[in-house]
């Protein structure tokens, strides 16, 4: 149980959190031949790019309206109408992401309708299907912009007629799913015979594949045409609490039930996901995952020593948080410092005495407090927090640009579960203790009288 | 006012660009071009001004307004610190929507009180954004009550992005600096060789490939603007008898200033190539020898220049066995391209083209006559042409940026950063060394031997080879 705890403060001091259009554009990465296009000043969406590139070292396609002093003040619609037919001409998208950013909600543009006028009367636009998303940056964070991105494609996108279909189910996943853990949850359903339509899908886009030609669309994600047979399916499985919107959504549209699942990595959760495939299906959970389900508990026994007593710092968006969280604390350590990006109600049942919603600088002060810990665990922008108290920084979230590989780690299902416990305890065992305990500071006094 | 300001840095005297468009065109400005929505690509003005005002080390850097402008991109430039690290820590206002329906001064004022009562800078620098500005927060009024109030200098730096590109930042970042900074500490050890550097933002550690130079020479920067730099050193930069000015087309106005205003002469020049280096530093010697320091410099000045090259065509001959007859494509704005192509033209290696984007007219005339028959300069090539290109293997190497680095490693050909955010140093003698030692090293990896093996089956998944068992 923790006590949330929300100060407003007039200044940030090394930002937690990232921008809400940011995390829509990430969300539009998992769609196929789709570009995202900020509405907003070209600074806004070239800082979102270099942190996109940095983070999953491949090309990023992005654009923007490049609204200016003058068109902020007249309005951006001429702007909006300019670029999607750019951006028609030159990329041939099969979607266009449209998120709007602070400046312009901030001056209260109307973009829905002016979008409504602009289709209607640019014929060239027909075939390119527009999916504009409300994401000022003002509110919220990455997973805000991610959840309110999913929300408008499935408002926007065509379903079509919704014939049964046994053998489908629907995956909504969180932004703190890696392409990996994508990856690896596609298998896990399709062992079950299902086939999964994943809104978004960035392990077709950002995998880290080569491609054969260039293209300045994304290229891999899912199909509109995969989307328009969501209605189709006997379940949504959503991940991660900021999904149950966009999941209620999809219900409210399609009638599809909706079961959400806090996260995908420990014992419990996975158990959970293997039951709920297995009555979609109608099949037995399959040898392979009953053998892994022993391999993690194994590796639980094993590591529970390296974990007990140890005392974790953790940072991260809501949803990371609370995995990351959870999966430390059910393995016997403990979480002594907790900052998140949003005060998420879920977070009061979360293994802490408190989470502090702020920045890097709150998680400093907290470790302060609780006397050091052991182990940081925090996206790349706490390497200097790291660095000048002298504490490992085990890597998650967004972004991590200074690793390999963190943002391909698959730690979803009990394999990417046993995975992250083996690699988080090593993490322990090379961070030794950095608490002074009381017998050790006793000792010392003791020599030094 | 911000107009007029941008209005007189889009139309420099000193920029040699500038002096060769028709009157016309020099109304218009330079960064007057109009982006094209849907197809424009670059860093917002207010992105310009924290690159070139960042690397004071010692400063808090406040940015006023949501979100997205500090938080997705803070900590992420390779601007080096030999001592403080203040300068790297993200400070912003992140102003919420209700923020921004009251206004954000106050928040503003309060951000800037905690900043100062918690680490105790010598300044704080206070950034106008987008948003703030289309509110009407005054960000100039709030930094001046606060200064009085809290006796220290905070300075806004009135730039938001969308007043134009980032080379116009830049300028308004140099702006802030002659408004508010420079000429406001006076100096107790003022000397005959003290310089100020320019245009100099230390990344990737380039201004330490610089500083012994010009330390074994006896002279001495007062301030790099603003590369490794503390507060008080810019502050007291008024009193240098002559200025180095790099990356001529940000901080033209700058030096222009400094020259009117304080008779601070200027050399243009660059240290990226071994002819660069030796002029530039050939160059500021000559300015302080006209300003009364001994004129013994220069010979001093000559011996250095002609050792220095001896020393670096020596070490860079030694590659050339392993690199002459290789092909390379240069793709940058910011490194004056032609003294890198001299470079490499040098030990041998075939340049097929390089890219004259960003350059002065004069520059690409250099180019043009370095390259001769078999290279050709062109101003931008689109990325799938790029992409062709390197597929047919027209190039061994792409040297560029690093929004061209993907289009060089999807086609599996080797890429060398040359922009900012490159990791290694390549300026001065020692700097272009190690521009041909890394290229080297990437060109002539085992690596790219073992990528480009094709996979071993058919289209169909088919193995290629018959059971080698039977
Ligand atoms: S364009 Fe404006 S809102 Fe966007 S990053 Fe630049 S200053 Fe901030």
């Amino acid at each position: 149980m923790a006590l949330i705890v929300s100060l407003p403060k007039p200044l940030s001091v090394s930002p937690l959190k990232i921008s809400a259009p940011l995390g829509g554009a990430l969300a539009f990465m998992g769609l196929d031949g789709c570009l995202p296009l900020f509405h907003g000043a070209q600074g806004c969406t070239a800082f979102a790019l270099v942190a996109l590139v940095r983070h999953f070292r491949e090309a990023i396609p992005l654009q923007t309206t490049a609204m200016d002093e003058i068109t902020t003040i007249l309005g951006g619609m001429d702007n909006v109408e300019q670029a999607l037919l750019n951006i028609t001409r030159r990329a041939n998208p099969k979607v266009i992401g449209l998120l709007s950013t602070a400046l312009t909600e901030t001056r209260g543009e109307d973009m829905e309708g002016d979008l409504r006028v602009i289709l209607g009367r640019n014929s060239e636009l027909a075939g390119v299907a527009v999916v504009p998303a409300t994401t000022p940056d003002y509110d919220g964070s990455l997973e805000t912009g991610w959840s309110k991105a999913v929300e408008a494609m499935i408002r926007w996108l065509p379903q079509g007629p919704q014939v049964p279909q046994a053998e489908q189910v629907n995956i909504l996943p969180g932004s703190h799913l890696t392409p990996g853990d994508i990856e690896e949850l596609r298998a896990i359903v399709e062992d079950f015979g299902l086939e999964p339509v994943i809104l978004p899908d960035l392990s077709g886009a950002l995998d880290g594949h080569l491609p054969s030609g260039w293209v300045s669309t994304t290229l891999g994600g899912t199909s509109l045409e995969r989307v328009g047979r969501m209605a189709r399916s006997p379940l949504t499985i959503a991940i991660g609490e900021h999904m149950r919107g966009p999941a209620e959504v999809l219900r409210w549209r399609t009638g599809v039930p909706v079961l959400v699942l806090d996260r995908i990595i420990g014992l419990d959760p996975v158990d959970r996901l293997m039951v709920a495939l297995a009555n979609v299906s109608g099949r037995p959970v399959p040898l392979r995952y009953q053998r892994q389900r022993s391999q993690l508990i194994d590796a639980m026994l094993d590591g529970q020593f390296a974990f007990a007593g140890r005392r974790i710092a953790l940072a991260g968006e809501p949803d990371l948080l609370w995995s990351m969280g959870r999966l430390v604390s059910e393995m016997g350590a403990r979480v002594v410092a907790a900052t998140t990006t949003a005060a998420a109600p879920f977070l009061a049942e979360f293994p802490a005495e408190r989470v502090i919603v702020g920045d890097l600088d709150d998680l400093d002060e907290q470790i302060t407090e609780a006397g050091g810990c052991d182990l940081l665990i925090a996206n790349s922008n706490a390497t200097q927090l790291a660095a000048r108290r002298g504490l490992a920084l085990f890597r998650v979230g967004f972004p991590v640009f200074d690793r390999l590989g963190v943002a391909q780690r698959a730690s979803a299902g009990y394999r990417g579960t046993r995975d992250l416990i083996f690699t988080l305890a090593g993490a322990l065992a090379d961070a030794g203790s950095h608490l002074v305990t009381e017998h050790r500071h006793e000792h010392a006094q003791a020599t030094a009288g | 006012m911000l107009k007029q300001k941008v209005q007189e840095l889009m139309n420099e005297p000193g920029c040699a660009t500038n002096q060769a468009k028709s009157a016309a065109e020099k109304k218009r400005g330079c960064g007057a071009k109009g982006l094209l929505p849907g197809a424009a690509a670059g860093g917002c003005a207010y992105d310009g001004a924290k690159i070139a005002l960042q690397p004071i080390t010692d400063a808090v850097h406040l940015v006023h307004g949501p979100l997205a402008c500090e938080g997705n991109s803070w900590d992420s430039r390779n601007a080096a610190s030999s001592g403080c690290t203040l300068y790297r820590r993200g400070f912003t206002t992140d102003l919420s929507e209700l923020d921004i329906i009251h206004g954000g001064e106050r928040k503003l004022y309060q951000a800037i009180r905690a900043a100062a009562e918690r680490f105790w800078p010598p300044a704080i620098f206070v950034y106008q954004t987008c948003v703030t500005a289309l509110i009407g927060d005054d960000v100039e009024a709030v930094c001046r009550e606060a200064s009085k109030r809290l006796g220290l200098p905070v300075i806004p730096v009135v730039a938001p992005g969308f007043a134009g590109s980032k080379n116009l930042g830049n300028r308004l970042g140099g702006e802030a600096l002659l408004d508010h900074v420079i000429g406001t500490v006076e100096p107790e050890d003022a000397g005959p060789n003290d310089i100020n550097i320019l245009g100099e933002y230390n990344l990737a550690g380039e201004l330490w490939q610089i500083r012994p130079l010009l330390d074994r020479l006896g002279i001495r920067v007062r301030a790099c603007i603003t590369g490794d730099s503390r507060y008080v050193e810019v502050a007291s930069a008024h009193r240098a008898r002559a200025a180095i000015m790099l990356c001529s087309q940000a901080m033209v106005t700058l030096a222009r200033k400094m020259r009117e205003r304080w008779e601070i002469p200027y050399v243009e020049g660059s240290f990226y190539g071994i002819q660069d280096t030796s002029d530039t530093l050939r160059g500021v010697v000559r300015l302080l020898v006209d300003r009364g320091a001994d004129p013994d410099l220069l010979t001093r000045a000559d011996a250095l220049v002609a050792e220095e090259e001896r020393r670096a065509w020596a070490r860079l001959e030694s590659f050339a066995p392993r690199l002459a007859g290789r092909k390379a494509l240069l793709y940058t704005g910011g490194v004056k391209s032609w003294s890198v192509v001299s470079a490499l033209k040098e030990i041998g290696m075939e340049v097929i083209g390089t890219s004259v984007r960003k350059s002065t007219s004069e520059d690409k005339e250099r180019a043009k006559a370095l390259l001769g028959e078999e290279g050709s300069t062109f101003d931008a090539i689109p990325n799938a042409e790029m992409y062709r290109m390197l597929k047919a293997g027209e190039a061994d190497i792409l040297l560029s940026g690093g929004r061209t680095q993907f289009v060089a490693l999807k086609s599996r050909t080797p890429w060398l950063d040359i922009n900012q955010e490159r990791h290694h140093a390549y300026a001065g003698y020692d700097g272009m060394v190690e521009l041909v030692r890394q290229i080297d090293l990437v060109l002539n990896n085992p690596v790219w031997a073992a990528v480009r093996r094709p996979d071993p089956w058919d289209a169909d998944g088919r193995p290629l080879e018959a059971p080698s068992w039977l």
